[in-house]
């Protein structure tokens, strides 16, 4: 399960940049075809906020979903997963979205 | 927001572990929000790019070898160290969760080995690799072998720095693979499917695999091989040969 070390580099990274600030609500996205379960990030956060300026933070996910060009016929199409073909039959499609897995914003006692 | 007192937006509880029946006073602080729009992998990549300039540097190329457990890639390096070892000056990486097994194979092939065990981890990540590197001390124009941890989920998303992935598939495995495991032959630059020495005693549809692989990963180069026997393995050392630096 890669979510705890996924989850380490969150809270490492925020802690990194909101030095000794209190957070209390962490926003993070992750695209559905990202490869990243959010359950299993939201199973980890709270142990690995343990003991760290963000423990006891809320924790939003936005799921962005998946988006693709086919690069045969030019259309854009909703990718639900990672094998979906174009309606045209193409595999040769560039991924708009689906893929992040980013922190977006913290919220952190003034 | 909070049904009962409304505090919203800018400012939250900060005691807030109770039934909320404001039978005793709790403290409202304001808070800020800041905007960070940070890759979470962030500092994995950094650390990767410091890994592949170091590489560039020294002309070394190194390339990612992923497959789960037992689709054959101890067996692979210790075929191409036998046979290609001296003309490529070729060092391994070894990355297993516990012992130094595989370590000590590619070392009796006589090539230096180094042996990481994530313990816990499921993956190599940039850091493992630079320690790596730091041990092995590869000479400059040489090749750089690293032997993931065999997993098809988890080493798909951390960049070590390498100039090339290799995701391994053995015929014994079920061809089903690549539509299971998309995430990992998407980040394939190339699929070797080994053990084909044993297609007549398995039921492993190729057309299939390949159909597969093509759909996670469309125009990804696949090379069909035995480690064990060597049928098709000049194709491998002829792509191997083609990204020396």
């Amino acid at each position: 399960m890669h979510e705890m070390a996924i989850t380490q580099s969150v809270v490492e990274q925020i802690c990194e940049r909101m030095g000794d600030a209190s957070v209390r609500r962490v926003c993070l996205e992750i695209g559905t075809l990202s490869g990243v379960v959010p359950d299993a990030v939201r199973f980890c956060f709270d142990l690995v906020a343990e003991g760290t300026t963000l423990e006891g933070a809320s924790l939003e996910i936005v799921h962005t979903m998946g988006k693709a060009r086919c690069r045969d016929c030019g259309a854009e199409f909703a990718l639900a997963d990672l094998l979906m073909l174009c309606a045209c039959g193409s595999a040769n499609r560039e991924l708009l979205a689906g893929e992040e897995l980013k922190i977006r914003e913290v919220e952190v006692l003034a | 927001m909070c049904a009962t007192c409304g505090c919203s937006g800018g400012t939250i509880l900060e005691h807030h572990d109770h039934g909320h029946d404001h039978g005793h006073d709790h403290e409202h602080r304001e808070t800020r929000t800041v905007t960070l729009e940070q890759a979470v992998l962030a500092r994995n990549d950094a650390l990767a790019e410091l890994n592949r300039t170091w590489l560039a540097e020294h002309s070394i190329l190194a390339v990612n070898l992923m497959s789960s457990p037992g689709a054959g890639k101890t067996t692979l390096l210790e075929r191409t160290i036998r046979e290609l070892g001296a003309e490529l000056r070729v060092s391994v990486v070894e990355g297993d969760q516990e012992t130094v097994l595989d370590a000590d194979r590619i070392r009796a092939t006589g090539a230096p080995a180094v042996q990481i065990n994530t313990g816990a981890g499921c993956h190599l990540d940039a850091q493992m690799l630079a320690g790596g590197l730091r041990t092995l001390d590869p000479p400059e124009h040489s090749v750089v072998l690293i032997e993931n941890v065999g997993n098809l989920v988890c080493p798909a998303l951390f960049d070590l720095g390498e100039q090339a992935r290799v995701v391994i598939t053995s015929v014994t495995e079920g061809a089903e693979k690549p539509r299971k495991y998309p995430q990992m032959f998407r980040a394939a630059d190339l699929v070797l499917l080994n053990k084909i020495d044993l297609l007549p005693y398995v039921d492993f549809d190729v057309a299939d695999f390949l159909d597969g692989a093509r759909r996670a990963n469309p125009g990804v180069e696949v090379l069909q091989l035995s480690a064990t026997t060597g049928e098709g393995i000049a194709g491998w050392y002829g792509w191997l040969r083609a990204r020396l630096p």
